[in-house]
């Protein structure tokens, strides 16, 4: 079970770092939200894997799964979820300020030699 | 605790100005006036124990292991310093209300003013040097603030970043310098350090540390060769100018020096160091004023010059000299304040302060014109007012110091330099006061109301009363302030007749005598003057310091090209590079872990997973195909957290996808729906050869962690036995979030909140007028609409399904502090729930419906976990510490009230606010966009068969 949770999150790295690595907008979002999946899904399985033993008192199993990375979790989810829309609505900002979805800054908007006086 | 609060009361202060400005410029200006007072008076109670000799302190332990504590004393010298910043702070305050334009941002002002007042009485009360050294880079940082408050001006730009640059240069070999000090006198605690004379001084450090903090001293109170700043700073509003310049952030050179005198000082390093800087700035300064035109270039100079007479004074090493510098600092303060305000106020009437364009001011201002004569005479150390005095007693202790053994040099430079004081002043009367009246004033000069001159006037009546009346109004100060010093028991006599036999009598006389016949010169000596080539300190500055802001901004271009995807892989590459290295370095053990056996059903799931990553990656320029794919990512991921005995993991991962997920349609609705080929192969194989080093990375040490045990015994234990007995739930996942660690869920509600709150912002920024709110305005959709927007059967069914989806939301809510669930997921099921609502009547249907602030629903979320966890203070515990108890109200069971719960709804209302702020801002969007408004739930009446649609609205 362990190789198949590994390889999925090497896997949903994989799929986002290179849609992270696109020229618009659109995929790096949806590469970070993946990227946000493996990295979510790694830190859940510093507490090692457990099935059928839910960290909630009186449910008759054995023993409890480590119920702090699940917590730690919890909450980076939903940030998660708070940083996708900052980054969604920034993107979408983007698109409507400039009228295009690149990523990169082209030559015109590099930024000039030395500052401003 | 009153000297840390008189310290802390001005920082407290900075909040309220950007408050209070919208209740109008008097009440902004009032409440500034009145924190100040505050402070002032607080200082006032504690004056009649330092007078008698007392040392107030106050000591808080900060960071003890480092030896930074928040320590303040408050001496004699401290008093006087304190009592000079927060006193002509408070007249400075009162002449900004009337100085500033109405352009000008006045609370922003007033902010910068504070800060800048609590840093100086920070320096002044600290009795710890690190946590001196705070203040004193914190006073270089808010009067680059406040020099550059004109941002528009260039010249205060410039002014700013060189004050900043110069005074923050010295503050860092102060930094070295003290921490020298602190380490030979084994404390960083000043009364420490001022007992350790001895050991300091036979130190073989003693001559680097002395040097560094003179540095620190010298850059803060403009002595040669660091003076330059100081008049290019003068391009900052003239209340900075008075308030900076003459009372407080240049004489913090001079505190320091005052403040470290006992251990420093008495040495031949010290004297020929100190004095000989002073006397060198004292005598080039003055001369330089006597040629400057602008009335503040003329009045920078001057405390420049007057500055470097305080450090001789200082530089002498001997307690009286040390009280004469005290009783200069008291002096110096009140005239020069006075003149500055008065400067002022010619700028703002006639609109130049040149002194080639002034001149015949004394009947058109006949209020400034009496301040600034009695101000400037006392400048000019006539009798009997108190610049008098002081410099009397100057001239005295120079001539009865010999420099290197020679005895009349040290009299006659100061001689020289009382000279060209004398000119100056007189001058500064003289040519823009004095003289026939002229037709050509850039405005009409006439008196200010009282506002603008009640200040200046007050500090011109000092000047009256200490001239008149020293040992009655200044002599107690000045003596508990020397004492201090000193360390000796000083009862200073101040007279205004030294006898004949004064050498200070005859210099005294040379000096005005001399100064008059300067006057009298000065046409001829101007036109000598202009004709000499100087050395411009601004282009020596520049030609300094512009080399390194172009390699720097080289550099920076260099590193920072603005290419997204480069910086990514830079950093992906990096990251590999180093865990790789930490890895094959670190010794580790192969795992003991066996692994657990694969059953079909769950690796049914893991396939779906792979299938669906794998098909984003090929159909990624599809991007209504990939949200769709991203969702059974996302599914599959939940389900997995349920497989393996993470329910409440389950339950949050399925409600956010959802969110997540109609969040990006709603964006993509805007953005184009396709990602065109651009980049090559070669760079595509670039690409995945960098994704595959990160994911086989990420494989591999995931793989490695879960195959083996736990290097140290996890922290988790104690949770799972504490839950029930400690926090009183038995979802033990839950009692950590909202218990154990309930302030790191306190700290990510509140990132939460203010995530939403930028997406708000944004969107505010967008509907502005602006190439984006044309670009929406102009928008047409790039796809064919349904017929119907809002389907019947859609309507009806989220209308049915709302009252039990809140029930849901409230049962989750409710079972979350024993069985999975909790106010994240409960706020993330409401937030689906009325979204549904949105989705299927509109957004301005519904909102027009439901009467909910989503910025009320996170402040109040915050408010009440903040009110939860400030609770337990009032039973003596610490912050968010939960309490909980057992209950039986008949005819219910016995149940469980923990404020704990209470922090959940906190939790709960965040969330939902948070997550509606965001999708109602992009349904705002949509609406700028040419969305109309439906009057009717449905867009189709199926009685009539016609489109019910009216209103458009956008």
């Amino acid at each position: 079970m362990e190789a198949l949770v590994a390889s999925a999150i090497g896997l949903m790295t994989s799929a986002g770092v290179y849609l992270m690595l696109r020229q618009r907008t659109f995929p790096v979002v949806v590469g970070l939200t993946l990227l946000t999946y493996a990295v979510n899904v790694f830190l859940f399985t510093s507490g090692r894997l457990a099935t059928n033993m839910p960290a909630i008192y009186g449910t008759g199993a054995p023993g409890y799964s480590d119920p702090l990375p699940q917590a730690l979790v919890l909450t980076a989810i939903v940030i998660s979820f708070g940083m996708t829309a900052v980054i969604v609505m920034m993107a979408l900002g983007a698109f409507l300020e400039a009228g295009h979805d690149k990523v990169d800054m082209n030559d015109d908007d590099a930024p000039t030699e030395g500052g401003q006086k | 605790m009153s000297l840390a609060l008189i310290a802390a009361l001005p920082f407290l202060g900075a909040l309220l100005p950007g408050l209070m400005i919208r209740s109008g410029k008097n009440a902004c200006a009032l409440v500034t006036g009145s924190v100040t007072a505050l402070a002032l008076l607080m200082l006032g109670l504690n004056a009649p124990a330092v007078l008698r000799g007392e040392v107030v302190q106050t000591r808080i332990e900060w960071i003890p292991s480092l030896g930074l504590n928040a320590n303040f004393f408050l001496d004699g010298l401290g008093l006087l310093f304190a009592g000079l910043i927060l006193g002509i702070g408070l007249l400075i305050i009162l002449y900004a209300r009337f100085y500033l334009a109405k352009s000008d941002p006045m609370g922003q002002f007033y902010t910068y003013l504070m800060l800048f007042q609590g840093a100086m009485v920070g320096i002044v009360l600290s009795d710890n040097i690190l946590l001196l050294l705070v203040f004193w880079e914190l006073t270089s940082l808010s009067s680059f603030l406040l020099i550059g408050y004109w941002k528009h001006l260039p010249e205060g730009r410039q002014g700013a970043r060189m004050a900043l640059a110069v005074t923050g240069g010295g503050g860092l070999a102060m930094i070295a310098g003290m921490l020298i000090l602190g380490n030979i006198a084994g404390s960083y605690d000043l009364t420490v350090i001022l007992q350790s004379k001895e050991a300091i001084q036979a130190s073989d450090w003693y001559l680097p540390a002395l040097i560094l903090i003179l540095l620190g001293a010298f850059t803060k109170s403009a002595q040669f060769p660091f003076h330059f700043w100081l008049p290019h700073a003068m391009a900052a509003p003239t209340p900075v100018s008075a308030y900076l310049h003459s009372a407080t952030m240049v004489k913090a050179g001079l505190f320091l020096m005052a403040r470290m005198w006992p251990v420093l000082s008495g040495t031949p390093e010290w004297f020929y160091i100190v004095a000989t800087t002073g006397l060198i700035t004292m005598v080039m300064a003055a001369k330089i004023a006597l040629f400057k035109d602008d009335l503040k270039a003329l009045l920078a100079f001057s405390t420049v010059s007057h500055l470097g007479l305080i450090t001789m004074l200082l530089g002498f090493g001997t307690a009286e000299a040390a009280t004469v510098a005290v009783f200069h600092i008291i002096n110096h303060a009140t005239f020069k304040a006075a003149l500055f305000m008065s400067a002022g106020i010619v700028d703002h009437e006639a609109h130049t302060r040149d002194l080639k364009r002034l001149g015949g001011l004394r009947t058109l201002m006949p209020i400034t014109f009496t301040i600034v004569t009695i101000a400037s005479l006392s400048m000019a150390g006539i009798p009997p007012l108190n610049g008098f005095l002081s410099k009397e007693l100057m001239l005295e202790e120079a001539a009865h110091t010999a420099w290197m053994a020679n005895p009349w040099l040290l009299g006659v430079l100061a001689t020289i330099g009382a000279l060209f004081s004398v000119a100056y002043s007189f001058r500064f009367i003289a040519h823009a006061f004095l003289g026939p009246v002229r037709s050509d004033y850039p405005a009409k000069p006439h008196d200010p109301g009282f506002g603008l001159w009640a200040a200046p006037a007050l500090l011109a009546v000092l000047v009256i009363l200490i001239g008149l009346f020293p040992m009655l109004t200044a002599s107690w100060l000045v003596n508990a302030a020397a004492s201090a010093v000193t360390g000796e028991a000083i009862a200073v006599k101040i007279t205004h007749w030294h006898g004949l036999y004064a050498p200070a009598l005859w210099m005294s006389l040379a000096a005005i005598g001399g100064g008059l016949l300067l006057m009298g010169l000065h046409p001829r000596l101007m036109a000598m003057w202009n004709a000499t080539p100087r050395p411009e300190a601004k282009k020596i500055f520049d030609g300094i310091v512009e080399p390194f802001a172009a390699l720097a901004g080289r550099l920076s271009n260099r590193l920072h090209d603005g290419s997204l995807t480069r910086y990514i892989a830079i950093a992906v590459l990096g990251i590999a590079a180093v865990s790789y290295y930490a890895f094959d370095s670190g010794a580790h053990t192969a795992g003991t872990r066996e692994m657990m056996p694969i059953h079909p059903v769950p690796a049914l799931g893991w396939l779906a997973l792979v299938l669906a990553t794998v098909a984003i990656v090929i159909y990624h320029r599809q991007r209504l195909l990939t949200l769709v794919l991203v969702g059974i990512v996302g599914l599959m991921v939940s389900v997995g957290f349920a497989y393996f005995s993470a329910p409440d993991l389950a339950l949050t991962q399925i409600s956010v996808e959802v969110a997540t997920i109609i969040l990006m349609l709603l964006a993509l609705n805007f953005l184009p729906k396709a990602t065109p080929v651009e980049s090559t192969p070669v760079r595509r194989t670039w690409d995945g050869a960098v994704a595959v080093v990160a994911g086989v990375g990420m494989a591999a040490l995931a793989y490695a962690l879960m195959m083996r045990e736990q290097a140290f015994s996890p922290i988790s234990e104690f949770h799972i036995t504490n839950s029930k007995p400690g926090g009183g739930g038995t979802n033990i996942v839950n009692v950590i979030l909202v218990d154990f660690r309930g302030y790191d869920t306190f700290g990510e509600i509140i990132v939460l909140g203010i995530a939403a709150l930028v997406i708000f912002a944004l969107t505010e920024a967008l509907l502005r007028a602006g190439p984006a709110n044309d670009r929406l305005l102009a928008w047409r959709p790039d796809q064919r609409r349904a017929g119907d927007r809002h389907p019947m059967m859609l309507v009806v069914a989220t209308r049915v399904i709302l009252p039990i989806a809140l029930m849901v939301g409230f049962f989750i809510f409710l079972r979350g502090h024993n069985e999975p669930g909790g106010g994240f997921i409960a706020g993330l099921i409401v937030a689906i729930a009325l979204v549904m609502q949105y989705m299927a009547s509109g957004f301005a249907w519904t909102a027009a419906r439901q009467k909910v602030d989503y910025h009320a629903l996170i402040a109040c979320g915050v408010l009440i976990a903040a009110a939860t966890g400030i609770g337990a203070w009032f039973n003596g515990l610490p912050f968010l510490t939960s309490a909980f108890g057992y209950f039986t109200i008949w005819p219910l069971e016995e149940f469980e009230l923990a404020t704990a719960l209470l922090f959940d709804i906190g939790v709960f209302l965040t969330v939902l606010g948070a997550v509606m702020l965001a999708l109602a801002s992009l349904s705002r969007i949509g609406l700028r966009a040419g969305e109309t408004v439906n009057v009717q739930p449905f867009d189709i009446d199926p009685s009539e068969g016609r489109t019910l649609n009216s209103g458009e609205v956008r």
